[in-house]
């Protein structure tokens, strides 16, 4: 099972990833450089947090074109497994692999806080360990995390199923309170139709170790190693 | 043939902007009453080079929609004209 790691310029949760994988996971996990034109031989690609290209123009925009994207492309489209966790998701939404965008928040504040998301998605890769409406805390660390998506795609996306995570309060509740950004619907994370590919704004590779206040988050890349485990189809893009 | 290209990048009417409702609140504060529907832009200018109009007004069309806007939140708009005028 082997993991990767996007680094962009301007990433800096590239090592708080590797990290989680390496010494908490003790899984075999690699840096990618932007600059590669192939992922290589992987189960599962995370775009991690930061905030690349200096988030000129709009976050995710520019590293949304640097050459690695091709492969990243191609690799979700073979069915392996995409992760994009804060900057990582708006790189996706921008990329067209995840659907909507990140606007930014509401009350133009850049929030760095713990906040609880409910898991709305619970048959997915990311998330076949939690029970269907399991809360977790993790923190989120951004100032454009303001989930949009259209009228008529937000109604393709309940209908597919493709909400995956919302801000509630630590009761599971989805109220305007919990929402630290604005989201539309509290939307905290979405997949691809196909649900290989997941972006969230909240970090639960930041969320895996006591010291660190919360362990919740790893519950999504325990759900990734037990998808894997067994069906080790180990892809070469 | 060289071109400048000026583009408007604007958020879609119906996404929030919350720093145009920052700038009204705040010119509302300094009195100027009477000031509604502030939404914040972007403008981006370019010089390029194409053979006519045509040519460039395609070229400005596709950065426009595959970088410089998004659009899933965002509408743009340009002008074209020759460089050095």
């Amino acid at each position: 099972m082997k993991f990767g790691v996007i680094v962009f310029p301007g990433s800096n949760c590239d090592l708080d990833s590797y990290h989680l994988v390496r010494d908490v996971l003790k899984k075999e996990v690699e840096y990618i450089h932007y600059t590669e034109k192939r992922v290589g031989r992987r189960d599962v690609i995370i775009l991690p947090g930061g905030f690349t290209y200096g988030d000129y123009l709009r976050s995710g925009a520019i590293a949304r074109f640097s050459p690695v994207m091709n492969a990243v492309a191609e690799f979700a489209d073979k069915g392996g497994l995409v992760l994009g966790i804060c900057n990582g998701f708006q790189v996706l939404t921008e990329a067209g692999l995840l659907p909507g965008a990140l606007c930014r928040n509401h009350h133009l504040q850049f929030r760095c806080e713990q906040v609880f998301v409910r898991v709305d998605n619970n048959s997915l890769p990311f998330t076949l360990s939690a029970s269907l409406g399991k809360v977790l805390e993790m923190p989120v660390a951004h100032g454009d995390g303001s989930y949009y998506a259209p009228p008529e795609l937000l109604e393709e996306l309940k209908a597919n199923d493709q909400i995956v995570f919302r801000y509630t309060d630590q009761n599971g509740d989805v109220t305007p309170q919990a929402n630290p950004n604005g989201s539309l619907e509290n939307i905290a994370g979405v997949c691809n139709r196909a649900g290989n590919v997941v972006g969230l704004m909240p970090h639960p590779e930041r969320a895996g170790e006591k010291v660190l206040g919360s362990r919740h988050g790893l519950i999504i890349f325990k759900s990734i190693i037990s998808y894997l485990t067994g069906r080790e189809v180990v892809r070469n893009v | 043939m060289q071109w400048k290209a000026k583009v408007e990048v604007t958020l879609k009417k119906a996404v929030l902007d919350p720093q145009g409702a920052a700038v009204e609140k705040s010119l509302q504060a300094l009195g100027y009453d009477g000031v509604s529907q502030v939404r914040v832009g972007k403008y981006i200018e370019l010089n390029l080079e194409a053979d006519d109009r045509k040519e460039a007004a395609a070229r400005v069309e596709d950065m426009s929609r595959r970088l410089l806007s998004n659009p899933v939140i965002e509408d743009y708009s340009y002008v074209l004209q020759e460089a050095g005028l």
